[in-house]
């Protein structure tokens, strides 16, 4: 009896091995997916990230701002990458995302801290992401007292050393003062929210024909690819856009989230955006033969999405590789629309390299797309 | 008469695989022509070439006057192609589907066309229900409906009947008929022989090949097959004995009678003599079936083909 019910059980499990190992998308996504967690999580990823790009005004130049400046530029957090000459080209690159930090040294900063009057350091921080700014702007106060008091402060100047504030430190953090993670992920959750649903959505839509045979019927009558194609993907750019809406009223309703920029604008960008989803889900459906495959293909477009596109992880904290990667994103490129229109009240030429990165995308995928579909079954 | 399908060496490959040999059928407008042969013999990739649905790699000719290759479209808009799976969607009404299918071929007056379709299918009492819900008579009667919604002057039937019972079949086929009264051209594939018999006339191929061409009539007596009848107790089991004697091409029981035939009269003779002892048995020459000549083609075709797997 019991004999019986393990060979009953082998034959099941036999069976299953030799249908998994025919299905090879399924059992090269089984492999894939671990290795590619692993590989993101393990190098793309980090938490504290260094380097990031910072925009410095020295109105004032002397051996003890230079001091202040390597200081700065030692804790490994900051990369002094422009030097704006006004005030208003640097708020416009902190704007663009150009920079994360803006350092601002008054030109009678030196005249000051030598008087024993307090003098001021600047800082102005793009807090969409509090996670790329809190670490760096932690260690910057420390690390020019530190280092004022071990290079500079000799001599005349040795009283100040056990003054605590003899530098202050002002710290502006723009966009999100407060430093709330929900205003930076609330944005970015419409990008990710965006990616999973539209793209698996049309990628199933196609494959559905396909698999039920109703694809041969509808390539025997009179239509053009392009028909089927854009009549595939336009009722699904209006729940796209429904669900924007609704995500939209519930981050200000609950999340007290609110559109800083342009409604207009966002609109826009978020049209294109699902638009270049439903294009990719259109193309995974032409390579893949039955909706499971379609699913998975779904998932491999989703995971880069959320991990590599500066929606969970500072985007700057991700080796250039990934971050070469997460620039191929149709997500990297959205979540810096969403979040400058939302969040820093961006105008378009503030994300118009954003948007031009999304077209290309949508042409590109586009003409694959097309070039994909038969209307033959040949 | 004018040709409504003339098409002439077609080829079709997959990889080296060549699923259709230098096939060549012209079928006079408002004829049924029947579509017979056994399994992937390529019936169906034919008519997908014929219907647009696949580019011949070789040959070519015209559907309905025009060009197999170039005039896709216009071949497309006047033929219906009916797929040997339901290719309506189970998740739209019965009305839902007809309407869709109106609205591809861009069709005036919808409503009246797609009552008129339910009414002539009976369907105008169910018509919101779920095609889905169908049961397999009904479905393959409405994706008939749909593939005349658009008035094609050439229809093109892949084994629409495969999995019916008599009764719809039998309803099926009197449609088919009612369509060619109207000048309608209709290509379909079937497996069955009666179903064979209601059309004009037969095509039969054979991996890749066609065998066997003309009236049902035709095709029986320049079949060149001899056929003898045995009837009696115990008849029947002589056919596995008989089936690989020389000379006999087919042997089958039908019930408690004994067919058999093959294409040397007196060789067949020979092969039945032992057998005629029995007084039990009656023997009886008789006119060789389709079903006969089929089996006997299909034997013959894979003699000339042995490069091709069974």
């Amino acid at each position: 009896m019991w004999r019986g019910a393990w060979k009953r059980l082998a034959a099941i499990i036999v069976k299953e091995v030799l249908q998994l190992r025919r299905d090879r998308l399924t059992f090269a996504m089984m492999f894939g997916m671990p290795i590619m967690q692993l590989l993101l999580f393990g190098y793309a990823i980090d938490t504290d990230p260094h380097r990031l790009p910072t925009a410095v005004i020295a109105a004032d130049q002397s051996q003890i701002t230079r001091t202040v400046l390597s200081a700065l530029s030692n804790t490994g957090y900051m990369k002094f990458t422009h030097q704006p000459k006004s005030e208003d080209e640097a708020s416009a690159l902190l704007q663009q995302g150009d920079v994360q930090f803006v350092v601002t040294i008054p030109s009678d900063f030196t005249r000051r801290l030598i008087r024993g009057e307090r003098a001021q350091i600047l800082i102005d921080a793009d807090a969409t992401d509090p996670l790329a700014t809190a670490n760096p702007l932690a260690a910057a106060g420390r690390a020019i007292n530190q280092a004022l008091s071990a290079h500079d402060f000799v001599g005349p100047l040795s009283s100040l050393r056990n003054k605590p504030d003899a530098v202050e430190l002002v710290v502006q953090r723009r966009y999100n003062p407060e430093g709330k993670s929900r205003l930076n992920i609330v944005p970015g959750l419409l990008a990710v929210i965006l990616t999973m649903t539209m793209v698996m959505m049309t990628a199933l839509a196609v494959t559905r024909e396909r698999e039920r045979g109703t694809m041969e019927n509808l390539l025997a009558m009179p239509v053009r690819p392009l028909e089927v194609m854009v009549g595939k993907i336009v009722p699904y750019i209006v729940i796209g856009s429904v669900q924007v809406a609704v995500i939209l009223i519930v981050s200000r309703l609950l999340f007290d989230v609110a559109i800083e920029g342009s409604v207009t604008l966002l609109s826009v960008g978020t049209a294109l955006f699902i638009t270049v989803n439903l294009a990719i889900g259109f193309t995974i459906s032409t390579l893949t033969q039955n909706q499971l495959q379609a699913m998975q293909a779904s998932f491999f477009m989703m995971l880069p999405s959320i991990l590599l596109s500066g929606f969970m992880f500072p985007f700057r904290g991700m080796p250039v590789w990934a971050q070469w990667i997460g620039e191929a994103l149709p997500a990297t490129h959205f979540m810096r629309v969403v979040r400058g229109v939302m969040l820093k009240g961006a105008s378009f030429d503030d994300i118009a390299t954003a948007l031009a990165a999304l077209l290309a995308m949508l042409l590109l995928v586009s003409i694959l797309a097309i070039s994909r579909y038969r209307v033959t079954l040949d | 008469m004018t040709r409504a399908i003339d098409v002439h060496d077609l080829v079709k490959r997959y990889g080296t695989r060549t699923v259709v040999d230098r096939f060549s059928l012209a079928v006079e407008q408002g004829r049924i022509c029947g579509f017979l042969g056994p399994n992937g013999s390529g019936k169906t990739t034919t008519l997908r070439m014929i219907c647009g649905l696949l580019t011949p790699d070789e040959g070519g000719g015209t559907c309905l006057g025009h060009d197999l290759v170039h005039d896709r479209e216009a071949i497309k808009r006047q033929t219906g192609y009916m797929t040997q799976r339901f290719g309506l969607y189970e998740d739209l009404t019965i009305r839902e589907n007809l309407e869709f299918v109106g609205r591809v071929y861009g069709l005036d007056r919808l409503k009246a066309r797609v009552d008129q379709s339910l009414e002539r299918l009976g369907l105008t009492t169910r018509q919101g229900q779920l095609a889905g819900s169908l049961s397999g008579g009904w479905k393959q009667r409405l994706a008939l409906a749909a593939c005349v919604l658009h008035e094609p002057k050439l229809l093109l039937l892949d084994e629409p009947t495969a999995g019916v019972d008599p009764k719809a079949r039998r309803a099926f086929w009197d449609e088919i008929h009612t369509y060619a009264a109207e000048g309608i051209t209709v290509l379909v594939s079937t497996h069955y022989m009666d179903e064979a018999e209601r059309c004009h006339e037969i095509a039969y191929i054979a991996y890749g090949e066609l065998m066997a061409r003309g009236t049902a009539e035709d095709i029986i007596r320049q079949s060149g097959l001899f056929a003898f009848v045995a009837t009696g107790p115990g008849a029947d089991r002589l056919a596995p004995k008989l089936r690989d004697a020389s000379g006999v091409s087919a042997a089958a029981a039908f019930g408690t009678t004994l067919h058999v035939c093959g294409p040397d009269r007196a060789e067949l003779e020979r092969a039945i003599e032992p057998f005629r002892g029995d007084p039990n048995v009656v023997w009886q020459e008789a006119e060789p079936t389709l079903e006969d000549i089929f089996i006997h083609l299909m034997g013959r075709a894979h003699d000339n083909a042995p490069g091709v797997e069974a």
